[in-house]
């Protein structure tokens, strides 16, 4: 099964491996590693956000081999894509193949389109699409929007992106 | 000791500064004036009012035969102040004016975009030989201060974003958009009624005025070199009310926002979905930026982006910053 967490480490050198090492020693599939610069505390300690591969049974151990080894686990789910934005889309979006552009960033494995709102005034008017993605990391996000804003000039989409401030 | 200056336009600027200078006594002398077809120099001073009576009356500023080149050329000016109409491709004539003024030893003031989007870098050059200022803070955001802040309030920080609502007529549609539910056609048609957008309206809602003002800023204030070619521009032509309620679902709305990441050479003007109350957020035909820098953290700045009286205050501050700086001019 594919479990995401996020552990808490020490911002020291070496940290990191000490870290993800009780994850090989449980049986467990490293699949990807967000080191979060900007998640410190005044600990000094740093969030890593892990996704990873492993038998579902194997679970209980791994956090065992955690606990021993003095490593935080700040949050723990299957939900793995925790990043979300809404892109609103105008254009003759079923006429250019809707599926086909969800189907873009749907094929990424890293994001996918988790809901739509379809306006459609009229029959060969323009139509607009709200799109919310979810995505595994912040930059994820912006591999996924980047695709869309290609597909989406490839189609004459006009997308309109949020404002991340 | 008053400053004399030569003004070049009579448009709306040019009588905003008249209007104020026939009200306040502001230490400002006009020796020379000149519009699209006629010209004045008197030595002695053109009395503001007179001459706002004068064009009121015959739609000239002064004697046909006299052009605005020769007023430029000719006119006994420590400060040309340059407020015609903005030609965004060429430049000129406006160019050409403050170049004459410039190696005439004078100081320019202008508000007019063409000639600092197109040759910022030449003509900052020329001043700078001449040993003269040349400043232009009404070309960016009309009243709001934001070329005098970034370049001396804030000269100690690095600008690490800018994001700003830069175009009166495009904010006005798209709170219209929203908050009366209108299509893009009926918002932008309320807008010419009312002279909030030209007759063709391309410049503004296609983007380009506003992205000019993107390029004078990363030019002028971050001193980079860019052209009108490096902005990535979308409009808000193609908006539909539909976009509008669907961000508003999320309690969002749509502006057009020209952003710049200086560290990552990003420049862009497109529509965005935005939070309602977000401080980018302004109503009607108000500006708005707000600047991210590394010491003094966030700043808005918002206000008056166009009318005649609120560009014109933004050329009585350049004009009077220089003489107070040159104390009396050359």
């Amino acid at each position: 099964m594919q479990v995401s967490m996020k552990l808490e480490i020490r911002d020291t050198p070496g940290q990191l491996v000490a870290a993800l090492m009780p994850i090989s020693d449980a049986g467990g599939n490293i699949k990807t590693v967000i080191h979060e610069h900007d998640f410190s505390t005044d600990k000094g300690t740093l969030g890593v956000e892990v996704v990873i591969e492993i038998p579902q049974e194997r679970l209980t151990s791994l956090l065992n081999l955690f606990q021993e080894r003095n490593i935080t686990v700040l949050r723990f789910g299957e939900e793995r894509m925790h990043y979300q934005q809404s892109v609103i889309l105008i254009g003759h979006l079923v006429h250019t193949n809707l599926g086909d552009t969800v189907d873009w960033i749907d094929k990424t494995g890293f994001a996918e389109v988790t809901k739509m709102s379809l306006a459609m005034p009229a029959i060969h008017e323009r139509s607009s699409a709200k799109c919310t993605i979810k995505a595994l990391s912040r930059e994820h996000m912006e591999q996924a929007i980047e695709i869309l804003r290609e597909v989406s000039r490839q189609k004459d989409i006009l997308m309109i992106e949020p404002l991340e401030f | 000791m008053p400053v004399r200056i030569a003004l070049i336009g009579t448009g709306a600027v040019g009588k905003g500064i008249l209007k104020a200078l026939s009200e306040k006594d502001l230490g400002i002398v006009l020796t020379g004036v000149a519009d699209s077809r006629s010209g004045d120099i008197r030595g002695e001073g053109i009395v503001p009012s007179d001459l706002l009576k004068r064009k009121k009356e015959t739609g000239l500023c002064g004697d046909p035969s006299l052009h605005a080149q020769d007023v430029v050329q000719n006119a006994p000016y420590d400060i040309l102040v340059e407020v015609s109409p903005t030609d965004a491709t060429t430049g000129e004539p406006a160019t050409g004016y403050i170049r004459t003024a410039l190696s005439r030893g004078c100081h320019v003031v202008t508000s007019n975009k063409g000639p600092v989007a197109l040759h910022y870098h030449e003509l900052k050059q020329e001043a700078d030989n001449a040993g003269v200022s040349l400043r232009f803070e009404a070309t960016v955001a009309g009243a709001i201060p934001i070329l005098h802040t970034l370049g001396e309030s804030l000269g100690g920080n690095t600008i690490k974003a800018l994001y700003g609502v830069l175009n009166g007529t495009c904010n006005y549609i798209l709170t219209r958009m929203a908050e009366e539910g209108l299509s893009y056609k009926q918002a932008l048609d309320e807008a010419r009624t009312l002279g909030y957008a030209e007759a063709d309206p391309t410049y503004d809602v296609k983007g380009i005025d506003a992205a000019i003002k993107l390029v004078i800023l990363a030019n002028t204030v971050l001193n980079r070199r860019i052209s009108l070619d490096d902005i990535d521009i979308t409009g808000i032509d193609l908006l539909t009310e539909e976009a509008i309620r669907l961000a508003e679902e999320q309690d969002a709305t749509i502006r057009l926002i020209g952003e710049i990441i200086p560290e990552k050479n990003l420049y862009r003007l497109s529509p965005r979905i935005i939070p309602r109350y977000h401080p980018l957020v302004v109503q009607g035909s108000l500006n708005v930026i707000i600047v991210r820098t590394d010491l003094a953290g966030d700043l808005v700045f918002s206000g008056k982006g166009a009318g005649s009286l609120e560009t014109a205050s933004a050329v009585l501050g350049d004009i009077l910053s220089i003489r107070d700086r040159y104390a009396g001019g050359n």
